[in-house]
C-alpha cells in the first residue's frame, strides 16, 4: 500500500469525455423515456415521453456517427480490440484479488485505456448492443413508412436490449467506484487525467495499437 | 507527436461538428408550428358554402292551388321536377330493402334483416314504422317530397282528413276554416329547403321509437348543436346540413348500406375532387395533423372517430339495453310506462325494459365500412351471444381501422326449433302493442316475411352495434395518447392483432429484463459490500 508512487496521466482527450458524457445523458434519457412508453411507470405524460425518445433517439443515432468517424480516423478502435491475454487475471482480480488487496493486473495507459476485460464489455456493448438498439429503434420510429413490417418482433429486440444496458449501466456504474479511491475514474472521465498507481509494466502487447504511429 | 496532434486535430473537428449536429438537429426534428393540413384543406372544402337558388317557390302559381291531398303536392312538384320522384323511389329510402350478398336474402327494415329494438318493418305491413316511410301513405302512391325538403313541419294527414269531412259544407264558418286549412297547406308546400339537419334528425334522430333510441351519435341535440357537441355541425359555427358529407347524387345519399361500405376507396378532394365526401379524409386528407406528428403515423390503423369522439350521447341519452322478456305486464288490465333517469322510460308494457347512459366511452372493433349481420333466415346459436349487427374487418385488412361503437343489448325472441330469430308484428289491432300476445304476433310477423314459425319461441341475448362517427369534438377534446397506450383500462384492451406500445408487453422480455436489472444490483451490492467489510484487503 505504502511506497507506491501516484502516476497523473492524461487518458481520455476532450472529445472522448464530450462524448462519454453525451452519450451517457442520451442513454439515460432514452432509458427513462423508453419504459414509460413501454408501461412501466407514468412520468411526463406517454406523448412527452414518445417525443422525447424519438428526439433522442435520432440524435444519438447521428452524434454516433461522429464518433464512430473519430474512432475510425484516429485509430482508436484498436482500443477495443478484443484480447484473452490477462483477460482471466481480470476476472481474478475482481472476484478475488480486489477483496485482499492485490494491484489491478492491467493499468491502463493512453496506448491501452481499457482493460481487456473492459475491451471485452465495450466491444459487446458498442459493436453488438448499441447498433442494435439503433437499428431497431430506426425500425421502430420508421415502421409505419416501411409497409408490411410487424412492430412485434422489432419491439421484442429493442425492450430485451433496453433491459440489457440498464444491467450493463448499474455495472459500469458500480465499477467506476473501484479506483484507487471511489470517485478516481470519475473524476478521469471528467479531467481527462487519471492518477495509475505506478507498479505495474506495461508491456509491450498493450500498447502496440499506437506504438506504431508515434 | 504526430499523432498526438492527428488524434487533437480530428477529435476537435468531430466534436464542433457534432455541437453543430445537435444544434441544427432540434428544429429538424420538432415539429413545425404551421397549421396541420386537416385543417387547412377543410378550411378550403368549405369556403363559399352558402346555396342559392333561383325559384322562389312561393311565385308558383302552380303551389297556389287548393291541394285536397298529399298525391296532389307531389303530383305539382313533379310537374318542374319530373325525374325526382323516379330517381327516389329506386334509392333505399323508398324501398326500405337493399340486397345482401347472400342467396335469396334482401336486407333493410323492409328485407330480411332484423334489430334488436322494434325487431323488424315485416315488410312494411307494421304500419306503425311508416311515420318514418317517405310517402304519403307507405310505398302505396307517391312519394312526400316535403319529408325531406320541406322547412315547415305540417300535419299534412289530418289536414287533408278535416278537409276530407268538411268537403261539400256550405256553411260560411266551415268555409273559412276550409280556406284557413288551405292557406296553410300551401305555406307549408311553398316554404322549400334543402334537407336540413331537422328533415333527416325526424327519422335518423328519432330511431327505434324515440329520441337518441337507436344511434348514440345521433339525436335531437343535433338539430341546434354547440361547438362542443359537434365542430361540423355546430349551428354558431360551420352549421353543416347532413348532406354537407353524405353527398347525393340522383337522391342516393351517400352512406353505409348493411355490408355495403358508405365509400369505396378512402380519397381527399385534392386526388378527386367529383369524389363523395362521406369519409373524413375528403376534405382532411389521409395525414391531417401537423406534419411530423405522430398522430398522421396512426391514420392507416385508427379511425379518425377513435380519439376525436371521446364519448358519445354527450347531451341527450341513448339506449343502452331493451329487454323483450318483460314486455307485456300490466297494471289493472292496463299497459303502463315507468320513468327513470334522465326522464326516458325504463319499462313500457308494450316493449319491455331499457337501460339509457349518457357520456358514454364507445367499444372499438376493427371496421372496414362493411358489417356482418344476422336476418331472419339465418340460424343462430341460442348458447352465444348473438351478434344481430357487427362490423367486419381485421389488422390485416388494408381498409380495415379501429374504429368506435355503440353496442346496444338486448334480449329478444327467436324460434327454438328453427334456430331463427323472429319478427313479431308490433303495431295493429293484431299486433303484440293491442293483444300482448308474443306468440300470436310472432305467427303474424314471420308471416309477413314469410319465414317459417315452429310455434316455440324463447328470448336470446343479442348485441346490436352502431358506427360512432357524428359527434366530433373539438380537437383539443380528442383523446390523450394513454387512454389507449397503456397497460391498464385501455380503451383498445380488446383489439387484437398488433403490438401497442404502452399496452403490451412479451412477458419473456420484462421476466428476463427484471432478473438482468435485480441480478446487476444484487451482484454490485454483493460485491460492494464485500469491498467494503474486507476494506479491499488492505491493512490499516
Amino acid at each position: 500500500m505504502t511506497g507506491r508512487t501516484l502516476n497523473k496521466v492524461y487518458l481520455y482527450t476532450r472529445f472522448e469525455r464530450l462524448w462519454h458524457w453525451c452519450q451517457a445523458l442520451m442513454i439515460i434519457l432514452l432509458m427513462i423515456t423508453g419504459f414509460e412508453v413501454h408501461g412501466l411507470y407514468p412520468l411526463m405524460g406517454f406523448d412527452t415521453a414518445v417525443e422525447v425518445h424519438n428526439f433522442t433517439g435520432l440524435l444519438w443515432l447521428g452524434s454516433f456517427a461522429f464518433f464512430a468517424f473519430w474512432l475510425i480516423i484516429t485509430g482508436e478502435w484498436k482500443q477495443y480490440i478484443p484480447t484473452t491475454r490477462k483477460l482471466f487475471d481480470v476476472v481474478l482480480y475482481y472476484a478475488w484479488g480486489i477483496f485482499h488487496g492485490k494491484d489491478h493486473p492491467v493499468q491502463k495507459t493512453p496506448g491501452a485505456k481499457h482493460n481487456p476485460l473492459q475491451r471485452l464489455a465495450y466491444l459487446g456493448i458498442s459493436a453488438m448492443l448499441l447498433p442494435v438498439q439503433m437499428v431497431t429503434g430506426l425500425l421502430y420510429y420508421l415502421y409505419n413508412s416501411l409497409g408490411g413490417v410487424s412492430l412485434a418482433p422489432i419491439a421484442f429486440i429493442h425492450t430485451l436490449a433496453a433491459f440489457l444496458l440498464v444491467n450493463f449501466l448499474i455495472i459500469h456504474l458500480y465499477m467506476t467506484t473501484t479506483g484507487h479511491s471511489l470517485f478516481s475514474h470519475i473524476k478521469g472521465m471528467i479531467t481527462g487525467w487519471e492518477e495509475i498507481y505506478d507498479t505495474s509494466r506495461i508491456e509491450e502487447w498493450e500498447t502496440k495499437a499506437t506504438t506504431k504511429q508515434t | 507527436m504526430e499523432f498526438r496532434r492527428c488524434k487533437w486535430f480530428f477529435g476537435h473537428a468531430a466534436a464542433g461538428v457534432m455541437v453543430l449536429f445537435l444544434l441544427a438537429a432540434g428544429p429538424v426534428v420538432a415539429a413545425t408550428d404551421d397549421e396541420a393540413l386537416g385543417i387547412k384543406l377543410a378550411k378550403q372544402a368549405v369556403r363559399g358554402d352558402k346555396h342559392w337558388t333561383t325559384v322562389d317557390h312561393s311565385r308558383i302559381e302552380l303551389l297556389n292551388q287548393k291541394f285536397m291531398s298529399g298525391d296532389q303536392i307531389t303530383q305539382a312538384c313533379l310537374t318542374c321536377h319530373t325525374d325526382a320522384s323516379m330517381q327516389f323511389k329506386e334509392t333505399i329510402h323508398w324501398t326500405w330493402k337493399v340486397p345482401s350478398e347472400k342467396q335469396g336474402i334482401m336486407n333493410g327494415k323492409a328485407g330480411h334483416a332484423v334489430n334488436n329494438f322494434c325487431i323488424s318493418g315485416n315488410a312494411m305491413e307494421d304500419k306503425g314504422c311508416l311515420s318514418c316511410h317517405a310517402g304519403w301513405d307507405g310505398t302505396d302512391g307517391e312519394v312526400n317530397c316535403l319529408s325531406c325538403h320541406g322547412k315547415e313541419k305540417f300535419p299534412f294527414k289530418v289536414t287533408f282528413d278535416d278537409l276530407a269531412a268538411f268537403e261539400g259544407d256550405d256553411d260560411p264558418d266551415i268555409q273559412e276554416i276550409v280556406s284557413d286549412l288551405h292557406k296553410g297547406i300551401q305555406q307549408a308546400v311553398q316554404n322549400i329547403t334543402l334537407p336540413r339537419r331537422s328533415n333527416c334528425g325526424e327519422c335518423h334522430f328519432k330511431g327505434g321509437g324515440g329520441d337518441g333510441v337507436k344511434h348514440g351519435d345521433l339525436d335531437t341535440s343535433l338539430t341546434k348543436p354547440n361547438r362542443m357537441l359537434d365542430v361540423h355541425m355546430a349551428a354558431e359555427g360551420a352549421d353543416f346540413a347532413c348532406t354537407r358529407c353524405h353527398t347525393t347524387v340522383k337522391h342516393h345519399i351517400a352512406g353505409r348500406l348493411y355490408t355495403r361500405p358508405a365509400a369505396a376507396e378512402r380519397k381527399s378532394l385534392i386526388e378527386d375532387d367529383m369524389a363523395t365526401k362521406i369519409t373524413c379524409e375528403s376534405c382532411h386528407s389521409a395525414t391531417p395533423h401537423k406534419a411530423h406528428t405522430k398522430m398522421n403515423d396512426h391514420t392507416d390503423k385508427v379511425a379518425c372517430q377513435s380519439c376525436h369522439i371521446p364519448e358519445f350521447a354527450r347531451v341527450n341519452p341513448t339506449m343502452m339495453w331493451w329487454d323483450w322478456t318483460k314486455a307485456g305486464k300490466l297494471k289493472d288490465g292496463k299497459p303502463f310506462v315507468e320513468k327513470g333517469e334522465f326522464g326516458k322510460p325504463t319499462y313500457k308494457s308494450i316493449k319491455g325494459e331499457f337501460k339509457w347512459a349518457k357520456n358514454v366511452v364507445p367499444e372499438y372493433f376493427w371496421y372496414n365500412g362493411s358489417f356482418d349481420n344476422i336476418g331472419i333466415k339465418d340460424e343462430i346459436d341460442p348458447q352465444q351471444v348473438v351478434e344481430v349487427s357487427h362490423p367486419l374487418g381485421s389488422p390485416d385488412d388494408p381498409n380495415a381501422r379501429i374504429h368506435p361503437f355503440k353496442i346496444h343489448t338486448g334480449k329478444q325472441p327467436y324460434d327454438k326449433v328453427n334456430k331463427q330469430l323472429v319478427a313479431p308484428l308490433l303495431s295493429g289491432p293484431k299486433g303484440f302493442w293491442t293483444t300482448f300476445d308474443m306468440d300470436e304476433a310472432i305467427t303474424l310477423g314471420n308471416q309477413t316475411l314469410d319465414v317459417p314459425y315452429s310455434g316455440e319461441f324463447d328470448y336470446v341475448d343479442t348485441t346490436y352495434a352502431f358506427p360512432i362517427t357524428h359527434m366530433v369534438a373539438p380537437a383539443d377534446q380528442s383523446l390523450d395518447c394513454i387512454e389507449c397506450h397503456t397497460r391498464d383500462n385501455s380503451r383498445l384492451a380488446g383489439i387484437t392483432g398488433i403490438y401497442m406500445p404502452g399496452r403490451d408487453k412479451f412477458a419473456i422480455v420484462d421476466t428476463i429484463g427484471l432478473i438482468a436489472v435485480l441480478g446487476a444490483l444484487a451482484g454490485v451490492t454483493l460485491h460492494g459490500l464485500g469491498r467494503f467489510f474486507t476494506r479491499n484487503g488492505r491493512e490499516e
